[in-house]
């Protein structure tokens, strides 16, 4: 059957034989269609710049998609649940304000910044959920306060300015302490020839990706995603579930935090402020692949992936600055015509009418 | 002329899938041509073909025997053909008044300036309202089309297609939303139209109201028109024609529950605002009906017991405990289940398999430490299929793929296979096929005779006739009648609802 007469049939869905159709070149193009341009891409990049090819090259690549990907991660726990976390960005950029303070001002150890900014994302989350499952405000409006307040929050102790080893303090004395090696390992350290970000990515992307689709709470999750009322009337503590999706999102975005902290080596005020839009960007690209359309782990890991292949790329060609973001709402548009111009799955959203 | 609309070899289908193998039909004007047929049988492509939802089908249609294309909506409008569908929220438009609902096809033809003031729209709206001699007041057209309620949005929508006289008027399950009295005005205003000569096609499940309403009578089954009657109407043999299998035979039901343990019982439990408080025991071993008009407190009363929302007064106890359940999570952890009436709003998620729709109330069972174990899943999703009879592929087919009465079959079924302490079943048969109706019915019955509360709340009185072996009658939220199925007949339990206070 061709596209075209297939649009103008939304009935296809009551007939018991559609869901057994065989596979055509349109399906191929919405399960695979994503795979193939990121393998595409890939290929072209790496038959055209030598140093594409280095392994450094890679590392590096994934490395730096890292923190966009966790970010990402944790987005997408929201995006499961039918909402949406705004305030990733912000949570992000507070814990290296909160890591740095930990460190430079309080003269902390690295493992209680670690501590102190983990429990710093999941308050965050903590409160993102009493807005939205106790005061019932909308994801989207609750999240996008809480991503301004917290950007301004995180600013009042340190009067505005960048934590880095040897501020003056407000009673004129010198900070204590500076970031530690063993905190600055977090960015620079490796596991063999694998960075720790790409490690701590990896176990995050395959950790998402099992409580999704293998446990129970990420099937309740789904659930609620898709139909809350029938989730509540299945018995699922609808909720529950939801403060914990925005508890992850919370704790996702600060371990982004920390590996940006790491990285940047001081309490840099602005850390973070671009996390937002690409985290939500990659994971909406993730709808896309292998024609989920729905939010998943695998999907928003290789949403990642492929902007940090087109971003490396496109840099090692001499591209300005500028063509990234250009780059980044190409990729979203190609994925969401995957997602809901050549998909299938969208027509099965309008419920079957009993004759 | 004797044929307001002819239709010759009408062909529909979707994909390899054919609906529609060839509608020879001429519909009359000044008749009620009522179309009855099972779940799948093609009524409701039938009816988009005629109001220029398709436009790729095949055959001809013709109008004072000159062959016309309907290819769009407004190309059937132009032609006379009015559908009322079955879905009033595919009719009503919400965020405007009911002012603007009634003035929707103006509006957007450009007919009605696009600058008017709500007040310069009221006199035309209640030009509209006059076709159906709705008396409204000024204050109900200003107010928001959701605060009307349903009853009305579907007289809104019927006097919506009639302000364009039209020569066919398809109505669609007409009455599902509406009250017996409803329904009566409803009928009076269809037996005016016939009277001035439009032609009416009228589809519905309800034999009753076709036995009622239709001097014709066409039986769908598998894309085909299988029979035609003139009153009387030959029940027995329509029922046959519908289903392929001889329904009509089917022995009545001859044992009759009778429960002991009241496992439930609820004390001064008040169903409406203003409603008045009763006491009702629910004993196990027996299926209690509870029969009333639609906005009798019947669902109030399900959702209650389940904990989805709260009643207006009054507790529960279960086995002689208290039973308080603040959430749905609450009353399953005691054995107490509900099916709610809107099965696709309330049950079915998209995309989600037959298996999985069947295991989700009780994931623990298919998990281990939180780990989901497909065998398992899929063994649970078989059961159902096989001790239900759900007519589906395989446990991994898409839920909304199967017909209505295989969905229902699908989300009882998940309750019903864990013998329930309480099953509470909320207008289980809507949407539903006699045969699927019949085998959970039959199901529903074993359930209970096994030692489970079962209530099932209908709005049809034969349903409960079917199911029931005790009979509770709701009015306005109030408790009338209580009886054994023996000890009462149809006109008592008619009667009682009549009665005015």
């Amino acid at each position: 059957m061709s596209a075209a007469t297939t649009i103008k049939k939304p009935d296809t869905k009551q007939d018991p034989a559609a869901g057994k159709r065989q596979l055509d070149f349109r399906d191929l193009v919405v399960r695979y269609g994503f795979i193939a341009v990121t393998v595409l891409f890939f290929v072209y990049f790496s038959a055209t710049i030598p140093a594409f090819r280095l392994s450094t090259t890679m590392f590096s690549m994934l490395k730096f998609t890292s923190v966009v990907a966790i970010a990402g991660l944790g987005v997408t726990f929201t995006m499961v649940v039918g909402g949406l976390d705004l305030s990733v960005g912000a949570t992000a950029g507070m814990s290296v304000t909160v890591a740095a303070m930990t460190m430079v001002i309080y003269a902390q150890q690295g493992s209680v910044a670690i501590i102190a900014v983990i429990l710093a994302g999941a308050v965050i989350g903590a409160l993102n959920a009493v807005l939205i499952v106790v005061l019932r405000i909308p994801d989207l409006l609750a999240t996008l306060g809480m991503m301004f307040l917290v950007q301004g929050l995180k600013l009042l102790p340190v009067d505005g300015q960048s934590v880095s080893s040897g501020l003056i303090l407000r009673d004129g004395t010198v900070a204590p302490g500076k970031f530690t090696p063993g905190f600055l390992e977090i960015n620079r350290g490796s596991l063999g020839p694998v960075p720790y970000p790409v490690v701590i990515f990896a176990v995050l992307a395959v950790l998402t990706w099992f409580f999704l689709s293998r446990t129970k709470w990420g099937r309740v999750m789904y659930a609620i995603g898709s139909n809350p009322e029938a989730a509540r009337l299945a018995g699922a503590r609808v909720g529950r579930y939801k403060a914990a999706a925005y508890m992850l999102s919370g704790v996702y975005a600060s371990i982004a935090g920390l590996i940006l902290a790491s990285r940047i080596g001081q309490g840099d005020i602005s850390a973070g402020n671009s996390l937002l839009l690409d985290a939500v960007a990659v994971a909406l690209v993730g709808t896309s692949v292998l024609g989920a359309n729905k939010a998943n782990a695998f999907g928003t890991a290789l949403g990642a992936i492929l902007i940090g292949i087109l971003l490396t790329g496109t840099t090692m060609m001499n591209f300005p600055y500028y063509s990234q973001d250009i780059v980044k709402g190409l990729v979203l548009f190609v994925a969401l015509v995957f997602s809901f111009t050549l998909s299938r799955k969208k027509q099965r959203h309008v419920a079957a009418v009993p004759l | 002329m004797t044929t307001a609309i002819e239709m010759r070899d009408i062909t529909m289908s979707f994909g390899a899938n054919e609906v529609l193998k060839g509608i020879d039909l001429a519909i009359e004007p000044g008749k009620v041509t009522a179309l009855l047929g099972a779940n799948g049988a093609g009524k409701s492509t039938l009816i988009k073909v005629l109001s220029g939802v398709y436009n790729d089908y095949g055959g001809t249609v013709l109008i004072d025997g000159a062959a016309i294309d309907i290819d769009h909506p407004t190309t059937a409008r132009k032609y006379g053909i009015e559908a009322v569908h079955q879905k009033i929220a595919d009719g009503v438009v919400p965020g405007l008044s009911v002012a603007e609902n009634f003035l929707f096809d103006g509006i957007v033809n450009n007919e009605v300036s696009r600058v008017a003031s709500l007040k310069s729209l009221i006199p035309k709206a209640k030009d509209v309202a006059s076709v159906l001699d709705l008396d409204w007041s000024e204050d109900l057209l200003r107010s928001d089309i959701y605060g009307l309620p349903i009853a009305d949005q579907q007289l809104l929508l019927l006097t919506r297609a009639l302000v364009h006289e039209p020569r066919l008027l398809i109505l669609d399950e007409p009455t599902s939303a509406l009250s017996e009295t409803e329904a009566q005005r409803l009928f009076a205003v269809i037996r005016d139209l016939r009277d001035q000569g439009v032609a009416i096609l009228y589809v519905s499940h309800r034999l009753g109201e076709i036995d009622n309403i239709a001097d014709r009578l066409l039986v769908l089954r598998d894309g085909v028109i299988r029979s035609d009657h003139n009153p009387p109407f030959d029940w027995p043999d329509a029922l046959h024609q519908m289903l392929g299998v001889d329904e009509a035979d089917r022995p009545e039901r001859t044992v009759e529950l009778r429960g002991t343990d009241a496992v439930l019982q609820l004390s001064g439990v008040q169903l409406l605002p203003k409603s008045t408080p009763f006491d009702l025991s629910i004993r196990s071993g027996e299926v209690t009906g509870v029969f009333g008009l639609l906005g009798s407190g019947g669902s109030q009363l399900a959702r209650g017991i389940f904990g989805a929302d709260p009643f207006e007064a009054g507790n529960m106890t279960l086995d002689g405990e208290v039973f308080a359940p603040k959430a749905p999570a609450d009353a399953i952890a005691d054995e107490v289940y509900m099916v709610p009436e809107d099965r696709v709003a309330g049950t079915i998620i998209k995309d989600w398999s037959v298996a999985m729709t069947s295991t989700f109330p009780f994931l623990q069972e298919i998990t281990h430490l939180g780990v989901l174990n497909p065998f398992s899943e899929s063994k649970v999703g078989r059961s159902v299929i096989d001790d239900f009879g759900v007519v589906a592929q395989s446990a991994d087919e898409p839920v909304i793929s199967l017909s209505g009465g295989n969905q229902q079959k699908v989300v009882v079924g998940r309750w019903l296979r864990k013998q329930p302490k309480v099953m509470v079943m909320n207008e289980p048969f809507q949407g539903v096929d006699v045969g699927a109706r019949f085998d959970l019915a039959e199901k529903t019955r074993e359930v209970a005779a096994a030692g489970s509360a079962v209530i099932v709340m209908s709005t049809d009185l034969e349903e409960i006739v079917q199911v029931a072996d005790r009979v509770v009658v709701l009015f306005d939220g109030n408790l009338r009648h209580d009886s054994y199925m023996s000890e009462t007949n149809r006109e008592e339990i008619l009667r009682r609802l009549s009665e005015v206070e």
